[in-house]
């Protein structure tokens, strides 16, 4: 597993607090140094993204290796978010995973779309959820390579 | 299944020897330059037939191709709707921070570098079949091929 010499950024955008809860456990036991941040509505996820409001200083919103991301968020909705990611140059190249409750083929579609990188449905299963979120973790961070850490963008 | 491009012979070989050496068949269709890519998913040529040249669930695309290379390969497949749900894992021996780069500004899903080693680069094929064909939800009906 690569390390950079800082721990893996992660953003996760979600309002549900237990599924919150899951992910945040299963990268608490990652065996490769993270920072875990959560929002929970898509006002937070485009403020923290774009260091505004209540993130408006960049040390406390880091830009992110990978965002996780849910579709239905109170408020700004994910597929703005999504959208707003995908049309930012300073934003677009980050990996963005969809993981969400939706099955529906429109709504996958819609998120490939839009250029989702990935789309994962949650496990309904607890021990499935954190097996999901060990192998997100390994290939996200540990395989995929990070298009910022090469030098000035 | 999976649409390997490849044109190094050896890197090809690794590539179907660790998916075999990993659990299930899987089927790897193996083309060596660009232009046969666009061939296989645009179904035209020797592709034409839809039920012998399933849509891949996976692209696994180097980045030096003959004929058209890996970057304009990515550039039609993303730009096309009919393909542009189809994962696109860049799989190359290159860590140059621009290709990184321009492979993201057209859209791939991924970018990984081929290890070495043989050992690491079977436990990198076993990785990206269980994420990509295991977990990952593409939008086509899966035709039972993986």
């Amino acid at each position: 597993m690569k390390t950079q010499g800082r721990p893996f950024e992660i953003l996760l955008v979600e309002d549900n607090e237990d599924h919150a809860e899951i992910v945040m456990r299963s990268f608490r036991d990652y065996r490769v140094a993270n920072n875990l941040r959560v929002v929970a509505d898509g006002e937070a996820a485009l403020d923290f993204l774009f260091h505004r409001g209540a993130y408006r200083d960049p040390m406390r919103s880091p830009r992110p290796d990978v965002i996780l991301l849910d579709l239905r968020l109170p408020g700004i909705d994910g597929w703005t978010v999504l959208k707003e990611i995908k049309q930012t140059e300073q934003l677009l190249r980050i990996p963005v995973v969809v993981l969400t409750s939706s099955d529906n083929s429109v709504d996958i579609a819609q998120a490939y779309d839009l250029h989702a990188n990935s789309y994962l449905v949650k496990p309904v299963d607890f021990v499935k959820f954190t097996g999901l979120m060990k192998d997100l973790g390994f290939y996200w961070l540990g395989w995929n390579v990070n298009p910022y850490s090469h030098g000035p963008v | 299944m999976i649409l390997l491009v490849e044109d190094n012979e050896d890197h090809a070989e690794i590539v179907m020897r660790s998916f075999r050496a990993n659990q299930g068949p899987v089927r790897i269709v193996h083309v060596t330059d660009g232009e046969s890519a666009l061939d296989y998913l645009l179904r035209r040529g020797e592709y034409a037939d839809p039920e012998a040249n399933p849509r891949p669930s996976l692209v696994l695309l180097d980045l030096r191709l003959p004929k058209v290379d890996g970057l304009e390969v990515l550039k039609e497949i993303k730009q096309s709707e009919e393909l542009r749900g189809i994962p696109v894992v860049i799989l190359t021996s290159s860590q140059a921070g621009i290709d990184v780069r321009m492979a993201c500004d057209y859209h791939a899903n991924s970018y990984v570098v081929k290890p070495l080693e043989f050992t690491k680069f079977t436990e990198l094929m076993r990785d990206l079949r269980s994420y990509w064909l295991g977990w990952n939800v593409n939008p086509f009906v899966q035709d039972g091929s993986g």
